[in-house]
């Protein structure tokens, strides 16, 4: 048996009349990897976005290791400490060098000394193939070598869980590999993972479970196999078949 | 007949010429450039200004600068953050002293805190904290509102990464926005602090002992003692000495920033990058 790391119960989210999330329930267990799919607009950032708060929950419980964050008296910086978070514009932060983007959370939050905080960055920049970039700045760097950083960024946090947005969907179709190959090994060394993506191949061979969400539920869910090679629902099929052979639009196009 | 654009651009601008050179004859031929010559630069006056010029009043002007710019900048950066507070009151206040003291002239402030708040409560300002006092409150005023669009400019993104590796919202502000804002609005910082070195001169008015001269006050005096415009010319080259480095590292700074956000102060609002 294995623990559960994330556990959502009804979740709502509406950003004033916009209702984008309608109820989902989720559970992530430790070691999962799970994919979240999805049509644009279909509330898959919002989801994401409310299991570390970056959103607050209009209804539903949000639990992470079991800590409550949506009981409204919880610390909710001690909370985030352990979730990881990679985002589609990498979002490093540009006045600090790739090492001080490494440190400085951990060195201000986890109060680690600097020759630790140093050791956990270089560890984790080699981690993500990028030890030599440690004194270059963010802008000097192509999108998928600033994406490996940011992951190596959360990585140095010692998180439990690690949630990715998108996390190629702004690079280069050449350096989307690199990225996918570091997410790759981390799932092999067993960390729980919430990948919103649009990269079918990657999800159809690491996902433990896939997640077909449209209009604010989650419409289908199972694993790779059975939701991206033989989805049950008619809005899973409309969708893999506009994603997977984007020439050939429509909902009539047979699957070849 | 008709001239092709092209033509009568040439036309005017031909014009142009002609009419610099004909008032620059006029001028040659009409004034009297021995007299406005002494008048203006006379060489033994000029001579008598070293070195205090430079060493009492040159060095008086930047230590009432700094000291201003200083107390403003602490003060902008206050009331910044008071103006995107999430409590109502605090950003009312801001508001209203940044109205306040954008609408009054300065020298209205350097009045009041000469002579106005030392009859009114019995206390003594020392020059520096006069000068201090006043120039920062004004160039406070300003600031923020320069502060204020740098904050808003930095990217949503990096708020949310900080606070997503665990740091509190003060945290992040410290660590994250105010130093990628300060950035941004370097250029617009550095025209403040050009606007301040001139209106440090209205601390003038306020009788200054000798040894408290600053460049203007030094240059009117030294006028009066020798009844002559050479000492004003010089005060003013000294201003171009601090201001023109200045006002060109602006630009070079505005330079090295072009192609990212660009904020120029205080009208800009927030550009947000939505993630
Ligand atoms: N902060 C916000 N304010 C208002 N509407 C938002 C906000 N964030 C997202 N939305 C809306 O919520 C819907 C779902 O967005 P999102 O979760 O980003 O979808 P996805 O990631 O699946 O493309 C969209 O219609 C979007 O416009
Ligand atoms: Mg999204």
């Amino acid at each position: 048996m294995s623990e559960t790391v994330v556990e959502i119960i009804g979740l709502q989210k509406a950003f004033g009349p916009l209702h984008v999330l309608r109820g989902i329930d989720l559970e992530v267990r430790r070691g999962e990897v799970v994919c979240v799919i999805g049509p644009s607009g279909s509330g898959k950032s919002t989801l994401l976005r409310c299991v570390n708060l970056l959103e607050q929950p209009t209804g539903g419980r949000v639990a992470v290791g079991g800590v409550e964050l949506t009981d409204p008296d919880v610390d909710i910086d001690a909370a985030r400490r352990r979730i990881g978070m990679v985002f589609q514009q990498f979002n490093l932060f540009s006045h600090l060098t790739v090492l001080d983007n490494l440190t400085i959370a951990q060195r201000k939050v986890l109060r680690r000394g600097k020759a630790e905080a140093e050791e956990v960055a270089r560890r984790n920049l080699a981690r993500v193939g990028l030890a030599e970039k440690a004194d270059a700045m963010p802008a000097q760097l192509s999108g998928g070598q600033q994406q490996r950083v940011a992951i190596a960024r959360s990585l140095a946090m010692d998180p439990e869980l690690m949630l990715f947005d998108e996390p190629t969907s702004a690079l280069d179709p050449e350096l989307v590999g690199d990225v996918l190959g570091v997410m790759r090994t981390l799932a092999e060394a067993g960390m729980t993972m919430l990948v919103v993506t649009h990269e079918m191949q990657f999800a159809r061979e690491v996902a433990d479970r896939v997640l077909f969400m449209d209009g604010g539920v989650v419409v289908e869910q199972g694993p790779p196999e059975r939701v991206i090679a033989a989805p049950q629902h008619e809005r899973t099929r409309a969708f893999l078949s506009r994603v997977l052979d984007p020439t050939h639009q429509g909902p009539n196009v047979p699957a070849t | 007949m008709a001239m092709s654009k092209r033509k009568r651009a040439q036309a005017v601008r031909g014009g142009q010429y002609a009419l610099l050179v004909v008032v620059a004859v006029v001028l040659a031929v009409v004034a009297d450039w021995q007299n406005i010559g002494r008048a203006f630069f006379n060489l033994d006056v000029a001579r008598a200004q070293f070195p205090e010029i430079i060493s009492t009043a040159l060095v008086n002007t930047v230590t009432y600068t700094v000291l201003g710019f200083g107390f403003g900048l602490v003060l902008g950066l206050i009331l910044a953050l008071m103006r995107m507070s999430s409590v109502p009151p605090y950003r009312w206040l801001a508001s209203i002293y940044i109205e306040f003291f954008r609408g009054v002239p300065a020298l209205l402030v350097f009045i009041a805190f000469g002579f106005g708040v030392p009859i009114a409560f019995q206390v003594r300002f020392d020059i520096y904290s006069t000068v201090m006092l006043a120039l920062g409150l004004v160039g406070a005023a300003y600031m923020a509102e320069t502060i204020r669009a740098g904050i808003q400019a930095v990217p949503k993104g990096q708020v949310e990464a900080a606070r997503s590796l665990g740091m509190s919202q003060a945290r992040a502000m410290v660590t994250v926005v105010i130093p990628q804002a300060f950035r941004i609005i370097l250029p617009p910082l550095t025209n403040e602090l050009i606007l301040l070195t001139k209106d440090s001169s209205l601390i003038y008015l306020l009788g200054l002992a000798t040894s408290e001269y600053e460049l203007a006050k030094f240059g009117r005096a030294a006028l009066n003692e020798h009844q002559s415009m050479t000492p004003i010319l010089i005060a003013g080259l000294c201003y171009l000495i601090i201001t023109i480095p200045l006002s060109f590292l602006s630009r070079w700074l505005e330079r090295r920033t072009a192609g990212g956000k660009k904020v120029s102060a205080p009208e800009a609002t927030g550009l947000e990058v939505k993630a």
